[in-house]
């Protein structure tokens, strides 16, 4: 009865990874004048592609980009999920439900749609904001230019995101049996004390799974700045890891190294599965029938 | 600081309602912070309904917050462009996603059960390898998965990115979850001396008292595959197979040489949201996901 998913996994999922390590080993030879498609053949090429892709300037670039947005976007985006959901937690809050629908909404539009809502929003001639700072006489330059259009991206990133993850942690509070706080209470705790001391300390699991879904999403960024490229000059087509493969794959027709790319990206991923599987796989198994 | 000297019931339940009925003082600092996030989050979706009721002229002469009476023209516009291609890529969306993510509710189901349900050799090993999978998203196999179909000659086909998301190691973890806490193994003991086929137990006993846990499953995946923008956007060269995210984006493209495709753009990127806001807020209770543990609750 697992035979469908096995076969699934296997098609689907190892063999394009088995298939890709195969493609990164090799290179195109050309023979004679490499005239004719019949004199262009492969070769093997050992490691060729990996140290090509590694030494790359435009690699390199796009993920010290990719880590500095990153670094922006997820203790923001984390920070607010959390705080959200310990104002969600708090009794004293009112409109909550209107307030956690809406700030979950979000989560409904696909990247691509948002960045499209957000790429209108940031040119000057449709956005309201560049309206709000000409009555406040500010110049304020493209937020799609070069120097801020990281921030451009994360904030997107920030809009979709910050829902989903205020939901998850919202959902461990829940978990927690109220009586720890009413103890709490007793004692004098205020409600900013039981959130850092009790609640925060309680949550710790879902928030470390937040961070590492979140790391794992950050560095396949590739909807967003692919979308957004239409708007603006200063995205180029290696703005992303992702988007640098894409390139190689598709406009340079240079499968070999694109596929060494992919690989080196697939094995970071992988070393965030590994610690993935270390925090969850005595839960996993612990709680067995 | 508020110290209440609630008394404290026995039943749980008891103790919420007591709580509940006590009056504790509203914060307006909490709730105003809250709201301020739900503006914010609210804020493009306001701005995209305006924009939308603009014909492209007003659409940059005219206060953008201001609304206008030209929704029903631009949809009209959009209908009629290309001979209905935008719905023919609404209908794809609701194929790839709806169809993908059935089957993928499905297969995770009987692989969840199995794994939770069953004793055989290797399945410490096939758990672990699922695992790993679970962190390595879609998104990072696109290319690999467009290499192995280009291989054999399958891109821009239908199945091309129907088939690759349908298997989904996140949601077979979710659903072993769901099997070990919700069908009991004397349930299946008993079917079984009753001489039950195993596939027949699956699907009349195991799966209806996993439902709940599965609309979870189905959601996540839904959702997956409606945004997984790479895989469409790589595999598919015709544009009547583009989901409405590939479509929508390539006539955004199109929009930097005529502003005019803006307004539709701006139309269809509202009539693509409806139907999944209205699916979100129907099913909202079913987004109670613990990550940590894997729970639903």
């Amino acid at each position: 009865m697992l035979a469908p998913g096995i076969i699934l996994f296997v098609s689907f999922m190892a063999a394009p990874i088995v298939y890709t390590l195969f493609l990164s080993l090799q290179k195109k030879q050309v023979k004679g004048l490499g005239l004719g498609s019949g004199n262009r053949t492969t070769a093997f090429a050992g490691l060729d592609n990996y140290i090509a892709s590694l030494t790359n300037a435009d690699f390199g670039a796009s993920v010290w980009r990719v880590l500095l947005y990153g670094l922006v976007l997820i203790p923001l985006m984390l920070g607010l999920a959390l705080l959200f959901a310990l104002l969600l937690d708090s009794r004293r809050t009112r409109t909550t439900g209107f307030s956690r629908t809406a700030i979950f909404l979000p989560f409904a539009v696909p990247a691509v749609i948002s960045s499209l809502l957000w790429g209108f929003l940031y040119l000057p001639a449709v956005s309201p904001f560049y309206w709000v700072f000409d009555r406040l006489g500010w110049d304020v330059a493209g937020i799609l230019d070069s120097s801020t259009v990281l921030f451009a991206i994360a904030n997107i990133a920030l809009w979709g995101g910050v829902g989903f993850n205020m939901i998850v942690m919202y959902t461990s509070l829940k978990a927690v049996p109220t009586d720890i706080y009413e103890a709490a209470k007793l004692d004098g705790c205020t409600e900013v004390q039981v959130a850092w001391r009790i609640k925060i300390p309680i949550i710790a699991p879902s928030i470390v799974m937040t961070a590492l879904f979140s790391m794992v999403a950050t560095l396949q960024v590739f909807a967003e700045p692919t979308t957004l490229r239409p708007l603006t000059n200063s995205l180029s087509t290696s703005w992303s890891p992702l988007m640098l493969v894409y390139r190689d794959a598709f406009t340079r027709d240079d499968i070999y190294s694109a596929a060494a790319t992919s690989i080196i990206i697939a094995v970071v991923t992988f070393a965030f599965s590994f610690l993935f599987l270390r925090v969850v796989q005595k839960r996993a198994f612990g709680q067995e029938d | 600081m508020t110290t209440l000297s609630i008394p404290r019931p026995h039943s749980l339940k008891a103790r919420r309602a007591s709580a509940d009925s006590i009056r504790v003082k509203p914060s307006y600092v909490s709730t105003g912070i809250l709201l301020i996030g739900a503006v914010y989050c609210l804020f493009p979706v306001f701005w995209v309904v305006m924009a939308a009721s603009k014909n492209s002229s007003e659409l940059f002469s005219t206060f953008t917050l201001m609304p206008s009476t030209h929704l029903w023209d631009n949809i009209i516009e959009l209908t009629q462009y290309r001979g209905g291609l935008y719905w023919r890529w609404v209908l794809n969306t609701a194929l790839y996603a709806g169809i993908g993510a059935l089957a993928s509710t499905w297969i995770s189901a009987i692989s969840g059960y199995v794994l939770a349900k069953f004793e055989f050799p290797g399945k410490k090993a096939v758990f672990s390898v699922l695992l790993m999978g679970v962190l390595v998203p879609g998104v990072i196999l696109a290319i690999p998965q467009y290499f192995l179909f280009a291989s054999v000659g399958m891109t821009n086909t239908f199945w091309s990115v129907l088939l690759p998301q349908i298997i989904s190691p996140y949601g077979i973890y979710l659903a072993r979850i769901y099997a070990a806490a919700s069908v009991p193994t004397d349930v299946i003991e008993a079917a079984r001396t009753e001489g039950a086929g195993e596939l027949r137990i699956f699907n009349r006993i195991a799966l209806p008292m996993m439902a709940p846990g599965l609309v979870t499953i189905f959601l996540f995946q839904f959702v997956a595959v409606w945004n997984n923008f790479m895989l469409p956007y790589i595999m598919l060269g015709n544009d009547a197979l583009y989901p409405v995210t590939v479509g929508l984006s390539g006539l955004l493209n199109q929009g930097a040489t005529a502003p005019a495709m803006y307004t539709l753009v701006i139309t269809g990127a509202l009539l693509s949201i409806i139907p999944l806001v209205i699916l979100f807020l129907v099913l909202q209770r079913y987004w109670k996901v613990d990550l940590a543990a894997g729970a639903v609750k």
